[in-house]
């Protein structure tokens, strides 16, 4: 649940937002389906991994992946497929931690 | 528990701040990689052939644009207005990035974007006085009618479309830099055009030939530096006649002539880099029609300095290559006339010794009295820094680029002197795009003449041909009028002699129209020959490729478009054939060892051509270079610049004086003589050659040795082409060279239908994930042009177009 959540809203909101909303969306969630932290963590993650895959292969395949190998050797990576990972996990890096911290907050400060 | 939260969600708004941050030349990570609005937005789909309908505030009617299968634009509009504003708004969509860093550069602001490190070259700029010489240029453009409709509509063309732009929609060099268009400024039209002028008629010698005086004395510079080239075979035929009465020429100053009786001993240029144009009568074609050529010569770089554009209009139909950010069609054809340029390396940039009355530099010394300086501000902002306020001390000859040793940059450029004002064209009232608003629309040679009386700077051989069957050469633009040699040297800035003494009449600049040899044709070389009654330069770009261009074209019989495009690829070296025999000649076989004698052997049985393949050219190329060094040893000065004689005078030296003192080498005990020279520099050229690619043979050939490279315009690694194997080089008509060379070739064969072909390397879009980005570089790489579409109307059917845009008003 909390995995669909986040994924869905991050792939929607990079259309119209700023990239970082998807850090509020993983936050809110994650304290809202209250699990546990590491499992949030995990969900938050994943999620945004995911989505931001999803919505870089839309872009990129219909271009032959041109322009990311050209940005893979500025960014001196040996391919293409790699500057994605990367990408995908320093989004995921920050819907992790995100979704982390609201799991936190909400078991430090709204439980007993 | 609590404290725990705390901390990782610190940590959380930490790592988000980090990934919105730029840290030194690293873009802010986040913002640049993530997928919504990051670099991935930037990947164009490789079907772009979309129809598409837009509503734009400003414009007055409906334009229709027809892409075809390069994306190259074809603009029908109902009027002027609309055609400069369109060709504002499609330039933009396809080069903002371009045209917004090329302004910067010319403005002296790219430390704004980039931070101090281009703190010198915007520096420079300022100083030089681009600033002040762009806002003269805009007055000049904003007097006359048709120049300011240009600019003002082009420029609403641009802003239209950067208004509705989104970030994510930013070219990826914005994003790279994380900075944001601004809206786009008449003047910006003008900063391209002294970008233009700095590039081509920006650099002076007189520096060092001043230091060349002081060191060698008035008899050797003259014999190692003459006027007027051993070699030459001048643009306009020997032989015209001129048909004017020259004005009087002005008397040199009594400092220049102290100078040049005085008995008391009182960066070299890369030769080789220029363009080519010619145009043969109908005499020499197939179908008795004329037919043009032009390759001129730049920085070859992805996107190009070329946007190819159709324009027409009620008044104009034509098709060519413009600059991005300039309004127009720079070189190109109609259905009447056709015309190119290469560059005329006249003397337009003088430097002028000032005498300050004291330290306030308020005064200097200039016709018997003190007269006042005036000062300019100029204000640099710098990215991450408190901006830069530098004051310039103008006298009426311009600016003082290096007031003292202190503003000079010790990575600056050399050959600018401290102390003097530079008088240069670029910085005077001027309207080039008048002239090329005439040209677009020109329909004669009367039209062509009228066009090129507008023009100022950078001066330009205007080669033309039309459908009438004139052929015309006029190497043109405001060329000061001078005493013979006045500005070969630093001139004398409190003397009025030395001032320039007004201009060459339009009407007298050199041309001629329908010689009698049925072509016409420039390499950068002298104008005219000595009986020209003006002086424009003692310089000039070396005879070599006008020579085989002359050569080729004096052969030519029935000539085709393809006869043209194969001479633009024409690697044959009239260099080689001058001076090969004597190498050969005065070498000495005896001391070389085998491998020696094995690459003396790759020459011997060289075709003298520059050919992508060839394993003679390299060796050649190897050892000429080496023995010019040798020869000029004399020249090699730590501690000042000194200008070395041309090839062309070593040229002389080595066919006619193989007596020279200037073969022996001064280090040396033993007296050198030329036989030593070019042994000397045989040996140590091919034991280099030896050392980089091992033992001759294969891997000596041209294409791989020579470094033939495009770079993207910030030289981005993965955004350019890399190394790739070319034949060419600076001294044949092919001059490519490093990241230099034929940034457009283009033949019109002229007749009752106008055939167009052309291509340059890269291709319209700047966006390097566009698939239109570098799709004409194989063409352009395999020595092959496109046929140019040229439609006469919106409606003209053509399997080539691929989608249609129209544009109408809200």
């Amino acid at each position: 649940m909390l995995f669909l959540i986040i994924l869905i809203l991050t792939f929607i909101c990079s259309y119209f937002w700023p990239w970082w909303v998807m850090a509020i969306i993983a936050f809110i969630a994650a304290f809202i389906c209250n699990k546990k932290p590491g499992l949030s963590f995990f969900m938050g993650f994943a999620a945004v991994f995911v989505a931001w895959a999803i919505v870089a292969l839309l872009k990129s395949l219909p271009n032959d992946n041109v322009l990311a190998e050209r940005v893979a050797k500025l960014m001196q990576l040996p391919n293409w497929p790699l500057l994605l990972l990367v990408t995908a996990f320093i989004g995921g890096l920050v819907g992790g931690v995100a979704a982390l911290s609201g799991a936190l907050v909400k078991k430090a400060f709204f439980k007993k | 528990m609590k404290f725990i939260a705390i901390l990782v969600c610190a940590l959380t708004l930490g790592l988000v701040w980090a990934l919105q941050t730029q840290f030194g030349d690293i873009p802010p990570i986040g913002k640049f990689l993530n997928p919504g609005t990051g670099f991935w937005q930037n990947a164009e789909g490789k079907d772009k052939a979309k129809d598409e309908e837009l509503k734009l505030d400003g414009l007055q009617g409906k334009v229709t644009i027809r892409y075809d299968e390069h994306r190259i634009p074809h603009i029908f509009a109902e009027n002027d207005h609309d055609l400069y504003y369109v060709q504002g708004y499609l330039t933009a969509r396809d080069r903002l990035w371009q045209m917004d860093i090329q302004t910067r550069a010319g403005a002296g602001r790219l430390s704004e974007v980039v931070g101090p490190k281009a703190l010198d070259i915007d520096r420079y700029h300022r100083r030089m006085g681009m600033t002040y010489g762009a806002e003269n240029s805009l007055r000049g453009m904003m007097k006359d009618p048709e120049s300011r409709m240009m600019v003002e509509a082009y420029t609403e063309g641009v802003n239209s479309y950067i208004h509705h732009l989104k970030p994510k929609d930013y070219p990826i060099e914005f994003k790279l830099l994380d900075y944001a268009p601004e809206d786009w400024k008449p003047i910006n039209c003008a900063y391209l055009l002294k970008n233009m002028s700095e590039t081509l008629a920006g650099g002076s010698d007189d520096f060092a030939m001043t230091n060349n005086l002081k060191v060698f004395g008035t008899a050797t510079v003259n014999d190692l530096f003459p006027d007027y080239p051993f070699h030459e075979d001048p643009i306009i035929p020997g032989g015209t006649k001129w048909n004017f009465t020259p004005l009087p020429i002005p008397k040199p100053s009594g400092a220049f002539i102290a100078q040049m009786t005085d008995n008391i001993k009182a960066k070299e240029i890369e030769p080789g880099v220029g363009s080519n144009n010619w145009a043969i009568s109908g005499s020499r074609s197939a179908n008795g029609y004329p037919i043009l050529a032009n390759d001129p010569h730049l920085n070859l770089t992805f996107p190009s300095i070329w946007y190819q554009i159709q324009m027409s209009s009620p008044t104009v139909n034509v098709y060519g290559v413009s600059l991005p950010g300039a309004p127009g069609v720079v070189i190109g054809y109609n259905q009447n006339i056709s015309w190119g340029v290469t560059n005329v390396d006249a003397d337009v940039m003088d430097w002028y010794q000032v005498k300050f009355r004291d330290n306030s530099k308020n005064e200097y010394w200039y016709n018997n009295r003190w007269n006042k300086t005036t000062k300019r501000v100029e204000v640099i902002s710098i990215k991450g820094q408190k901006p830069l306020v530098d004051t310039v001390i103008y006298t009426h000859h311009g600016p003082v680029v290096y007031t003292n040793v202190a503003q000079k940059p010790k990575e600056g450029r050399e050959d600018i002197p401290v102390g003097d004002a530079c008088r240069w064209i670029a910085h005077d009232e001027s309207d080039e795009f008048k002239t090329f608003y005439l040209l677009n629309r020109g329909k004669n040679y009367d039209d062509y003449r009228k066009a090129l009386s507008y023009y100022t700077a950078p001066a330009q051989n205007f080669i033309f041909a039309d459908r009438d069957k004139d052929i015309a050469i006029t190497p043109n633009g405001k060329f000061p009028l001078k005493y013979r040699d006045q500005g070969k040297y630093i001139l004398d800035g409190s003397d009025p002699a030395d001032d320039w003494q007004g201009w060459i009449p339009y009407n007298q600049n050199p041309t001629v129209k329908d010689p009698p040899q049925g072509f016409v044709r420039s390499a950068n070389e002298s104008p005219a020959d000595q009986t020209y009654p003006y002086y424009l330069n003692w310089r000039f770009e070396l005879y070599d490729r006008g020579k085989r261009i002359s050569d080729l074209l004096k052969a030519m019989k029935n000539a085709t478009a393809d006869s043209m495009r194969m001479m633009q690829m024409d690697n044959y070296s009239m260099r080689a054939h001058d001076v090969l025999p004597a190498l050969l000649k005065y070498i000495d076989a005896s001391k070389l060892n085998k491998e020696q004698t094995e690459a003396l052997g790759l020459v011997k049985k060289w075709n003298l051509r520059f050919d992508a393949d060839s394993e003679g050219a390299g060796v050649f190329n190897a050892w000429w270079l080496k023995f010019y060094d040798l020869v000029w040893d004399e020249f090699d000065n730590s501690n000042m610049i000194l200008n070395k004689p041309s090839f062309d005078r070593t040229e002389k030296l080595l066919l006619t004086e193989p007596g020279s003192k200037w073969f022996d080498i001064v280090k040396t005990p033993a007296k050198e003589t030329c036989t030593d020279i070019a042994t000397m520099a045989f040996i140590l050229s091919v034991n280099d050659l030896i050392k980089q690619y091992g033992e001759p043979g294969k891997k000596w050939q041209w294409g791989d040795i020579k470094d033939t490279h495009i770079n993207h315009l910030a030289n981005l690694p993965g955004f350019g082409t890399g190394h790739f194997s070319a034949g060419g080089t600076g001294s044949v008509i092919n001059a490519l060279k490093g990241g230099n060379g034929p940034s457009w070739r283009m033949v019109v064969q002229m007749g009752p239908e106008v055939k167009g072909y052309g291509i340059f390397p890269g291709g319209e879009s700047g966006n390097p994930g566009s698939y239109y980005y570098d799709d004409m570089f194989e063409t352009w790489k395999d020595g092959k042009l496109n046929d140019l579409l040229f439609l006469k109307s919106a409606d003209e059917k053509s399997d080539r177009i691929k989608s249609t845009l129209t544009l109408s008003t809200k």
